[in-house]
């Protein structure tokens, strides 16, 4: 199954040569001084065998088009082709971004309509679609709300309260913005302790950052009064969008008392992971925080639509891309929400937890133990494996190594970090209950193999490309790039030190 | 329409295996007064066929251009295996390689990505990318602010002809940290090393230099680079990735080399696409990986022994660190660096250096044609694949017409840059041939009211 690397494929002197020109213009002109002395280290090879050995690296991953995809927080549904080829259509893909708007208006009305789409998903007055990932949707966000408070001659303001079953982002976020950090517990039924909150809130407060439902897979049923506390001791509420999809069309971040959301359009709008990226995360503010949003924004007037940049928006927070974010997925999530319509919206949420709540009883018939049984599953949910782990020495890492040799990618694990040996689990609307009944088999089945020979699933996987890597060898013995490998190749970008 | 496979049948049997009557029952838990029924302002669905129709129309609206136009984003010839392959279900429904087992495809390719930016950087190290040059470069700046050897300044020199886009989202990026940016004087379109004299004595963690720089031309890359080294500062080098297979990588500047290099990895197979998504590259000196952003990937070997890829260094990351994590970056811009990573194999060496090589010839090409129409001149020499031409008249209306006539004329620099007087930023890359450019002369001619030969 091994590939090797395309470095080692190639011949000197080999190349594709009808996708480069015939001969080089000339240089003359330009300093000798200047000039690289030897060529870069690229491959030397010819069209097929790129177009083999990418093929063949393609075959060696899991996906969503080829397996059953349960990664928890992540929202691994279906990528509709659509999508894809609708965005590459040349009138979009062909744009330089610096175009005049009077040769972009088909590209600006999309736009503008995922906009108003995106305010009427989330109950927010106005949007900013720049942001190319959760994480800088998280950034503007909270840099929004410093700005605010700024504004208003609070620059006291410094603290996030996050809950400590946030996303690593969140408190990572808040470092970035300048912000300190403040955690608080969650209760036993997987609700945020709102007494511990009471008691971190004040004058230094700027804002409590919370994904609803949370990341253990429940509403957060005391969400009125979180945003009452908050509002009350000055600060704002941001809503991490992450698992919007489990409430979409249900219930509206703004209802809740939200100031600002970011929206993860590669979960719940379905553009493609891509392998890690490209994603968007576009921000959702109530009308406070509207002059603050990112730049630029599109605006129309007279049934023209236009940028709207710094001179529109003097108090913005500022640009955050080098254009205007990741406008082919923008485009890509514009295709999939016409094609779902506001009823299809309400579906996907009601499937979504259909789905969870489906798995989640089946496997808590099987035997197995959910965070929090006594709650209903959002569109995910936890299992905890300790009782497992304790009596085999069987863990919820060895369980999603054995799901990858029974076909299914494993469901996200070790997070959120307060459930011991857990499971993330998060079927998506868009899989069929025969799917949902063989991945429950296959956990029973792993289970079952586990009390009988647990040396047996530690193995695991066996299936696979390779089988466990050593992370230990790889994070000391750093191997980063093909020509650090070999001692005996001329290693033409060692540097001095 | 959505995508969901549930026959009646199947709903009615799981609502009854959760023990409930219907869909609305399993969100129960959400407080009644929160509850919507509908959303008013998302329209009804619509069919593939549909869809198709409304946006073929809208792509249409669109209207074409002939290119003259960079300043930062770049018309390459793409091959057209680097899409075919790159939008493969297993790469572009695939997620960040948590699971390394299963994830060998998209782990070796970003191994691979990793040693190509490293060659044409001239660096040790790169990252499996970040989201586009401009927040690279102000990830390149936080990165200096750690790294810098005594770290007593949180401020970065940056000369005035760094893409001032850049310097702007480095900025907002930055604010809330601290870290300021201090502008290096320039003239004639380039850093002026008698500046640095009046900088003496003063504290900065890194001086950044672009290559080229936005106006096209060449800062004295080796003279800045021993400057900054021998006062202790690190070097960061905001690089265009198709000059670095003709130009000296940074790695090579100076007497020690720039210590990072970032930079904007669209022209590397990367459609305009509007304005993105695009990729940002960082690289960088073995000795300051552990302050690097943005995943990493490493060989290592399997229980057998059999060589491998995972994830590597992650104790920097946010998942790991939370509040004390490098950057709150997630992911990387997977997708599209696999397209970059096909197409620098479809390109290699030779390949890169002839677009390089004929991008620079167009440029000159016209350059050569539009300099003397009505007293066009270009000021700054040399440059690369963009130069300055400095017009009779205001740039902004002649540019309009130039859009009206189908001609994406450059990039006015009127308001960046007003010390170039009526400053136009033009670009001709290897896909421009010369009866391109005579139709951009001509064009002109027409516009400034030239006569010009036929």
């Amino acid at each position: 199954m091994r590939e090797p690397l395309i470095f080692d494929q190639g011949r000197p002197g080999r190349r594709a040569p009808s996708q480069a020109p015939g001969i080089a213009g000339p240089t003359d002109d330009l300093p000798a001084g200047l000039l690289r002395r030897a060529p870069p280290p690229l491959p030397e090879v010819s069209e097929l065998q790129v177009v083999r050995h990418f093929t063949r690296l393609s075959q060696l991953n899991f996906s969503i088009d080829t397996h059953f995809y349960p990664l928890g927080s992540c929202t691994m549904k279906y990528n509709p082709r659509a999508s894809n080829k609708l965005a590459m259509l040349p009138g979009f893909l062909d744009r330089h971004p610096l175009e005049p708007e009077g040769h972009a208006q088909g590209y600006l009305e999309c736009l503008f309509d995922l906009q108003e789409m995106l305010k009427a998903v989330t109950g927010m007055s106005g949007v900013s679609l720049t942001p190319m990932a959760g994480a800088q949707g998280e950034f503007a966000g909270v840099a929004m709300i410093r700005a605010y408070h700024v504004a208003r001659g609070d620059a006291g303001r410094t603290q996030i309260i996050v809950p400590d079953a946030a996303h690593g982002t969140n408190p990572a976020t808040a470092t970035m913005c300048g912000c300190d950090v403040v955690e608080i517990p969650t209760g036993p039924d997987g609700d945020v302790d709102v007494d511990a909150l009471r008691k971190v809130v004040g004058p230094q407060t700027a804002g409590i950052m919370l994904t609803n439902p949370s990341t253990l897979g429940a509403f957060e049923r005391r969400i009125a009064e979180i945003a009452d506390v908050v509002h009350g001791a000055g600060g704002l509420l941001y809503y991490d969008g992450a698992n919007l999809n489990a409430i979409l069309g249900r219930a509206l971040p703004a209802a809740m008392g939200f100031d600002v959301v970011h929206i993860n359009l590669h979960k719940t709008f379905s553009t493609p992971h891509g392998g890690g990226g490209p994603g968007a995360g576009i921000v959702a503010v109530t009308e406070r925080l509207e002059p603050f949003l990112p730049i630029p924004i599109v605006g129309r007037r007279d049934g023209q639509y236009r940028w709207l940049a710094e001179s529109d928006r003097p108090q913005s927070i500022g640009r955050l891309s080098g254009f205007m974010g990741n406008a082919g997925i923008l485009l890509r999530a514009y295709v999939y929400m016409r094609l779902l319509g506001a009823e299809g919206m309400r579906r996907v949420s009601g499937f979504a937890t259909l789905n969870a709540n489906y798995l989640m009883k089946r496997l808590a018939a099987a035997g197995f133990t959910p965070a929090f049984p006594q709650r209903r599953a959002s569109h995910e949910f936890i299992i905890t494996l300790k009782d497992i782990a304790r009596d085999t020495g069987v863990t919820a890492m060895d369980f999603a190594k054995a799901l990858l040799d029974k076909g299914f990618h494993a469901p996200t694990t070790y997070f959120p970090l307060l459930v011991p040996e857990c499971l993330l689990i998060e079927p998506t609307e868009s899989e069929a209950r025969q799917d949902l009944d063989a991945f429950a088999q296959a956990l029973i089945d792993i289970r079952d193999l586990a009390l009988r020979d647990a040396a047996e699933v530690k193995r695991a996987p066996l299936t696979t490309p390779v089988r466990r890597l050593d992370d230990v060898r790889a994070a000391k013995q750093l191997d980063l790039t093909w020509q650090s490998r070999a001692s005996d190749r001329p290693n033409p970008t060692a540097s001095p030190n | 329409m959505p995508f969901i496979p549930h026959t009646p049948d199947e709903t009615s049997a799981m609502l009854g295996a959760i023990g409930v009557r219907s869909i609305e029952d399993l969100f129960d838990e959400i407080p009644a007064k929160l509850r919507v029924d509908g959303l008013p302002g998302v329209p009804a669905g619509l069919s593939e066929a549909a869809i198709t129709r409304l946006m073929r129309e809208r792509a249409a609206r669109n209207m074409p251009s002939l290119c003259f136009l960079g300043a930062g984003a770049y018309e390459h010839h793409i091959p057209a295996a680097v899409w075919e392959i790159a939008t493969r279900g297993e790469f572009y429904s695939a997620y960040t390689p948590y699971q390394a087992e299963a994830s060998q495809g998209t782990l070796q390719l970003i191994y691979e990505y990793q040693s190509m930016l490293a060659g044409l950087t001239g660096l040790d190290v790169s990252n499996a990318s970040l989201y586009d040059g401009a927040t690279a470069f102000a990830e390149a700046c936080l990165m200096a602010v750690r790294s810098a050897r005594g770290a007593r300044s949180r401020r970065v020199l940056v000369p005035r002809y760094v893409n001032p886009v850049w310097r702007k989202v480095a900025r907002a990026l930055l604010a809330g940290q601290n870290v300021e940016l201090v502008e290096l004087a320039a003239s004639a379109g380039r850093t002026e090393l008698a500046a640095l004299a009046a900088l003496e004595g003063q504290d900065f963690a890194a001086l950044a230099i672009p290559y080229p720089n936005f106006l096209g031309g060449f800062e004295p890359v080796d003279e800045l680079t021993d400057w900054a080294h021998a006062r202790g500062m690190l070097v960061i080098a905001a690089c265009n990735p198709t000059a670095l297979a003709l130009l000296k990588p940074p790695g090579e500047w100076g007497a020690k080399g720039a210590d990072i290099a970032c930079g904007e990895g669209q022209p590397l197979g990367i459609p305009l696409g509007s304005g993105g998504p695009y990729f940002g590259f960082l690289a960088c000196r073995q000795a300051l990986v552990r302050q690097m952003p943005g995943r990493i990937v490493g060989g290592t070997v399997d229980v057998e022994g059999r060589p491998g890829f995972t994830l590597t260094l992650q104790a920097r990351e946010q998942h790991i660190r939370r509040s004390k994590a490098t950057s709150n970056i997630c992911t990387n811009q997977g997708l599209m660096v696999t397209a970059a990573t096909i197409y620098l194999s479809l390109l290699g060496s030779e390949g890169l250096r002839r677009v390089a090589a004929q991008c620079h010839a167009n440029t000159r090409a016209l350059v050569a044609a539009l300099t003397g129409l009505g007293g066009i001149s270009a000021p700054v020499t040399p440059y690369f694949h963009e130069a300055v031409l400095t017009l009779p008249r205001p740039v902004a209306p002649v540019l309009d017409q130039l859009a009206a006539a189908g001609i994406l004329g450059g990039f006015d620099l009127s308001a960046d840059f007003p010390e170039l007087g009526h400053g136009l930023l033009v670009c001709a890359t290897e896909v421009r041939t010369a009866e391109d450019i005579d139709t951009y002369r001509r064009v002109l001619a027409g516009v400034l009211g030239v006569a010009v030969a036929a």
